[in-house]
């Protein structure tokens, strides 16, 4: 048996042929619909395919994409930065997280300017490098600043596992993970939502399945289509919607059967259920506070919880984003990044305003990378 | 400019760009200087004088060492403006407590390098500081060369003319990230580390007349394109699908989220010809390296934009990268 190369698992997926294919079932399939739709794709994983690889020039233009709020650094409130940055610039503190986090402003700046105050601040691909940092250096606090939805949760619940069992006594936590489906319900259950449909991301329900959707088409009537990260996985769940519109359906459909199935890990479920809870409310940036959005480490847990121990260092004000930046329009599908007066100009990826503009997969990012010709 | 200067200023994309436009250049400037070549030529076009300094994390890595990097990369700045290198010199600062033996292996590695360039080190300066003062070892090397062949510019690209890469792109930067605190990936890659210089003569021999040349280092082949498309006010179209890029290169890629494009070479050049001398060209550079290739025709499209197509009918910019690379979240 020949054996499984990298490449296999993108290289059919952005063949130029079947890209095209597809753009031509949808251009016939859309002439069909009565009216235009509009497809939220939630992660910005997906925005970022989208834009990278141009798939609006090849769409008609009775399909129409929001940008969702699927990006992890776009959705922190800006008090939450200013946690991150507050202990960063303490003693004896090794402040770790995940790539593009190290970028967004708070009030006070971001991580990359207290790091070049002198902060110890460091990114990880994996968070299980901070076992390795925690015992290179005993004599310092290794806090993991832990983001992202339900694609990395299971990551921050192994490291916390690893913690909890080897009793590693200066790794803590500070934890920022949010949940998919009660953003999406807070979305579509707003007055002014146009949402038609969803793309659902496909890794997150490798975690938790598909069925964290069954209620889109159920209760709200919006079909959702679990889709992979590819050009071709993105164009085949586009057309399996727009099938869905013309032949009158409104499904739970799964694009990505490669590795998605209706329940999900449940191992890394059930890890996460160990040691996190929900908490009643999350603050989304531009999204206000979401019900049960968020999650926290359970209270069992709470003496490796950084925003027990360090409590009293933070303010616990809610902070208000630049007066000009839409990203909070941005984030709940109202407006697109043209629509901002201060983008490409005073906001950019070299002086971002608003967050996003930070992350690689945040809207405005990727249009102001990707989207100049569109 | 920010208040302070972030590890973003040294990437070689838009923000170094800025430091050194609106810091250096403002207080420095003169008409050799704001040419912003690899090196500069001086004394009516028979010298090419350059200086660069070597930082580099790990010391030693796949396929070379800081002491390789230091000789090839001054060097070959020398050899993109089409001269030989002939003199050089070598600064080291050392971080108190480092290893004699492992001095001596990158001075050995030094020695070897210059043998292929056929270049002496003819004067240096030796400090010692203490320890956190600098990470290990840092390496200052300024070197002079004989102009051979005249005339080199990044400004020169006109309609119809054809770009080429001299190899698969981005090994360097890729072997050093995979290899970085924090990623832990194993691979292996190799850094394309290497003397220029025996390739550029070969190209002159076969009487290619050089329009543009330069090594694409930081900000990778990406930076080269951009620099070339504003300096000649052209558009550089590439054709997506025809830049050689390794598949371990493109497996890091996916995996943490960075373009092949973006990644610094330590031994790879971008070169622009007229349309006629395209497949001489070719044949020349794919022997030293079968994955060499033309990329790009120049056009007047989009003027001062390099435009990417992609195999699909579809087209988007490809900009200068930009801020400190890092690898994405999910």
């Amino acid at each position: 048996m020949q054996e499984l190369q990298l490449k296999n698992l993108y290289d059919d997926f952005r063949d130029g042929e079947t890209i095209k294919a597809y753009a031509k079932i949808i251009a016939e399939d859309a002439k069909k619909l009565e009216k235009p739709i509009n497809i939220m794709e939630v992660c910005g994983g997906h925005t970022h395919t989208i834009m990278k690889f141009g798939l609006p020039q090849l769409l008609p233009s009775n399909i129409n994409f929001i940008h969702g709020p699927g990006c992890p650094v776009c959705i922190m409130p800006k008090e939450r930065i200013d946690h991150a940055y507050v202990l960063a610039m303490q003693e004896n503190v090794i402040l770790v997280t995940l790539g593009d986090m190290i970028k967004v402003p708070g009030s006070n700046g971001s991580l990359q300017d207290a790091r070049a105050k002198g902060a110890d601040v460091r990114f990880v691909y994996s968070p299980m490098e901070c076992i390795k940092i925690a015992k290179e250096n005993p004599d310092k606090k290794v806090i993991f600043f832990a983001i992202g939805f339900e694609t990395t949760t299971p990551m921050t619940a192994v490291l916390v596992a690893q913690v909890v069992q080897k009793k590693i006594p200066n790794i803590f936590f500070h934890i920022n993970h949010v949940t998919v489906p009660e953003v999406m319900s807070e979305l579509v259950n707003r007055e002014d939502s146009d949402i038609d449909a969803f793309l659902g991301p496909s890794h997150v329900s490798v975690i938790s399945g598909a069925k964290i959707y069954d209620a889109f088409p159920k209760k709200y009537g919006r079909p959702v289509v679990v889709t992979g990260f590819e050009p071709v996985d993105v164009m085949q769940g586009i057309s399996m919607i727009v099938k869905q519109f013309i032949e009158k359906r409104c499904e739970l459909e799964i694009q990505y059967k490669r590795l998605v199935n209706h329940d999900g890990n449940l191992k890394a479920q059930a890890l996460i259920e160990k040691y996190f809870e929900k908490v009643s409310l999350f603050r989304w940036r531009g999204l206000g506070n979401v019900p049960e959005s968020g999650l926290k480490l359970r209270d069992a847990f709470a003496e490796y919880d950084a925003e027990v121990i360090y409590k009293d260092l933070f303010l616990v004000a809610e902070v208000e984003d630049h007066k000009l930046c839409i990203c909070g329009d941005i984030l709940r599908g109202m407006a697109k990044p043209k629509d901002c007066t201060i983008f490409g100009t005073v906001c950019k990826p070299t002086t971002p305003i608003g967050s996003c503009m930070v992350s690689s997969e945040g809207a405005c990012a990727a249009y102001y990378k990707y989207g100049n010709l569109l | 400019m920010t208040k302070t200067i972030t590890i973003a200023h040294g990437n070689g994309g838009q923000e170094n760009n800025e430091l050194i436009k609106e810091l250096f250049y403002k207080h420095f400037e003169n008409d050799i200087l704001s040419k912003s070549e690899d090196a500069a030529v001086i004394e009516d076009g028979k010298l090419a004088f350059t200086t660069d300094s070597f930082t580099v994390s790990p010391l030693f890595f796949a396929g070379g060492d800081i002491g390789k990097l230091a000789v090839c990369g001054t060097c070959n700045d020398l050899a993109m403006m089409g001269a030989k290198p002939k003199y050089m010199t070598c600064s080291v600062i050392i971080e108190e407590g480092f290893a004699t033996s492992e001095l001596e292996k990158i001075v050995q590695s030094m020695k070897q390098e210059l043998a292929i360039n056929g270049a002496i080190v003819v004067s240096g300066d030796t400090k010692v500081v203490p320890r956190g003062s600098v990470d290990k070892l840092f390496i200052n090397t300024t070197g002079i060369g004989e102009i051979e062949y005249k005339g080199i510019s990044a400004s020169n690209l006109v309609r119809g003319m054809s770009i080429l890469v001299s190899r698969d792109v981005g090994c360097h930067g890729a072997t050093i990230f995979a290899a970085r605190e924090g990623i832990a990936l194993e691979s292996t890659l190799q850094t394309d580390c290497a003397s220029l210089y025996p390739q550029i003569k070969k190209l002159l021999d076969a009487r290619i007349k050089i329009v543009s040349l330069r090594d694409a280092t930081r900000g990778g082949v990406s930076a080269v394109l951009n620099e070339w498309a504003k300096s000649s006010d052209v558009c550089i179209e590439v054709d997506e699908e025809s830049i050689p890029v390794l598949e371990e290169v493109q497996g890091i890629c996916e995996m943490l989220g960075f373009e092949a494009v973006d990644l610094a070479n330590e031994g790879t050049f971008v070169l622009g010809v007229n349309k006629e001398d395209e497949q001489k060209a070719l044949e020349v550079l794919q022997e030293a390296h079968k994955s060499a290739s033309v990329i790009a025709t120049v056009s007047e499209q989009y003027k001062g934009k390099v435009l990417l197509n992609s195999s699909w009918g579809t087209k988007r910019f490809l900009d200068l990268p930009t801020g400190e690379l890092l690898p994405r979240i999910c």
